[in-house]
């Protein structure tokens, strides 16, 4: 237990609260200065803003997968569904630099792209493109075992008593497995606002159009500007905090909901 | 509401006699949970689509970019000496981070599932937090604190020690990000198992380590295995976090993924792929052992 306590605090709380402390030697109107300016602030609401999108469109088409995969037999389903771990296990630079030659205008994608005008890599089209990737497996596995362990009777009664399918699902199945959705959501934009790796390779990186907050940092770093570094990684953290909180109430509704049904 | 409505509905169901004509028969005849085929047919075909395209297909195109100039030119490339110091300093931080994180996950896993203190919830919350942060930040705070400019910065200086730009921040800021992976998947594991065997050990006379090698580890060895493969996966893979500590130094202080950017910043796309496709290896590997894993402890 106290050993516990003391190598969290070593490895992770002290060093985060070095974060805060060092932002605290900023006057308010400092701080407020250096995340407002054009450049911060341009990143931040592209890194938040885009992280939305990608996490967005993964509960679309997670749904749709954990679906497949729960619900019906097919050729090939084990091995679909093994591949929806391949983001967590790929490393993000690997990932990032197979992203930008598929997408990049003599890639395999971005070579059928190009003809009808659709740039994808070095634009923030191709960041969104990399946080979809990194943010899927989250919304999936979270969704799945919750799916799985739906009882059949809930939809059997339903369906007896006259209730088409899609009212099935928007009214049964759709509640249950709602919260878990959520916290797959939260999981991904968690995740994809923090994103480094994947996302530098193909963004292009052009300040004020496609720099994401991560990348500011290290740059601001490399610059020896800790102030500015420091500040924005305060910003980010406070978000991760909110996220985190979050999500953990999230999953404990989640369990309480689908506890109450089982 | 819906909950409320379904309860209804099942009063309702048991309220109407068996046989009872009450039932639309002919609208769900065979199983109620089967979707139309048209829908079926759609569904599993965007789900494939989805991940070919979003998943499948840059894995593909690392092998593919990898072997692009042949097998000598993919050996040469993965054989030249920065290629080999990136390989051998990525395994020393591997080793070093996933054993001080096997045996952090272990006590942090004991402490949490073996007995009860206030703030548990809390605790298990605050082992999670490096997942929620970006590893941007996880190196950015071992600067602020160990470098030139940091708060210990002087103090290292002064007797000569290096942590940042060096190995030491290298393998903090790696131990920082893959600092969840164990304990988290032992954690329910042994909340599941109870400590009914544990006690039963103890009143027969075994020691507290004697109780723990020969009772608990041979009950969570697959749980911990699982853990350590993907800390070890995420401890090579880790490119954020080294970024910013490393210094980028060729040959001393780059990681595979660090000398993976570089070569794919000097346009060396072949040699970059190569090296990209060892940790793409890794990757698989980790998956399939994984699979193997969950078969394994499904069946037990």
């Amino acid at each position: 237990m106290g050993v516990t306590l003391l190598w969290l605090s070593l490895i992770v709380l002290i060093p985060l609260a070095a974060v805060f402390l060092k932002t605290a030697e900023l006057t308010p109107e400092r701080f407020l200065a250096i995340i407002t300016s054009r450049r911060v602030w341009h990143a931040l609401e592209l890194s938040f803003g885009l992280s939305l999108a990608a996490a967005a469109v993964n509960v679309v088409f997670g749904s749709l997968v954990v679906w497949a995969l729960v619900r019906y037999e097919f050729p090939g389903r084990r091995l679909l569904d093994a591949m929806v771990d391949i983001p967590f296990a790929l490393p993000t630079a690997v990932a990032g630099i197979a992203l930008t030659n598929l997408y990049a205008e003599n890639g395999w994608i971005g070579g059928l792209l190009a003809p009808l005008g659709i740039k994808v890599a070095f634009t923030p089209l191709g960041i969104f493109v990399a946080l979809v990737f990194i943010g899927l497996p989250f919304v999936v596995r979270t969704v799945q075992p919750v799916l799985e362990n739906l009882e059949a009777e809930l939809e059997e009664v339903a369906a007896s008593l006259g209730a088409g399918r899609l009212m099935v699902i928007r009214r049964v199945i759709f509640p249950t497995v709602m919260p878990a959705l959520l916290t797959g959501f939260a999981l991904a934009f968690a995740r994809a606002v923090g994103e480094y790796g994947s996302v530098i390779f193909i963004a292009g990186n052009l300040p004020n159009v496609s720099e994401i907050a991560p990348l500011l940092i290290v740059i601001r770093l490399e610059e020896f500007r800790y102030a500015d570094a420091t500040a924005i990684a305060a910003v980010m953290l406070v978000a991760s905090f909110i996220l985190l909180f979050a999500i953990n109430g999230l999953q404990r509704w989640s369990e309480r909901r689908t506890g109450q049904l089982t | 509401m819906s909950l409320f409505s379904l309860a209804y509905a099942a009063m309702a169901l048991r309220s109407t006699p068996v046989g009872s004509a009450a039932v639309p028969a002919a609208a769900h005849t065979a199983n109620p949970r089967a979707d139309h085929p048209a829908a079926r047919r759609a569904v599993i075909a965007v789900a494939a689509l989805f991940l070919g395209l979003f998943i499948v297909l840059p894995l593909v195109n690392v092998f593919v970019q990898a072997f692009s100039k042949g097998f000598e030119a993919y050996l040469t490339a993965i054989s030249q000496p920065d290629a080999r110091a990136a390989i051998y300093l990525t395994l020393l931080v591997a080793a070093i981070s996933v054993a001080a994180n096997l045996v952090f996950g272990l006590v942090a896993a004991w402490a949490i599932t073996k007995f009860e203190f206030p703030g548990k919830g809390l605790l298990i919350t605050l082992i999670d937090l490096p997942f929620s942060v970006s590893p941007v930040i996880a190196g950015l705070v071992f600067v602020l604190l160990f470098g030139l400019q940091g708060y210990f910065g002087p103090w290292l200086q002064a007797h000569d020690i290096k942590i940042i730009f060096a190995l030491p921040g290298i393998v903090l800021a790696t131990i920082f990000v893959t600092f969840p992976f164990v304990a988290r998947e032992l954690i329910p594991f042994m909340q599941e198992q109870g400590t009914d065997e544990e006690l039963a050990a103890l009143s027969l006379g075994a020691s507290g380590l004697r109780t723990f090698m020969r009772v608990t580890l041979p009950n969570i060895k697959w749980a911990l295995l699982y853990g350590v493969l993907l800390c070890n996966a995420r401890a090579m893979g880790e490119f954020g976090a080294v970024s910013v500590v490393s210094g980028h130094i060729r040959g001393e202080t780059n990681t595979m993924p660090l000398h993976i950017e570089i070569l794919y910043n000097e346009y060396q796309f072949m040699a970059s792929f190569a090296v990209a496709s060892l940790l793409a290896l890794l990757a698989l590997v980790t998956l399939v052992a994984k699979v193997a894993l969950e078969r394994r402890t499904g069946r037990e």
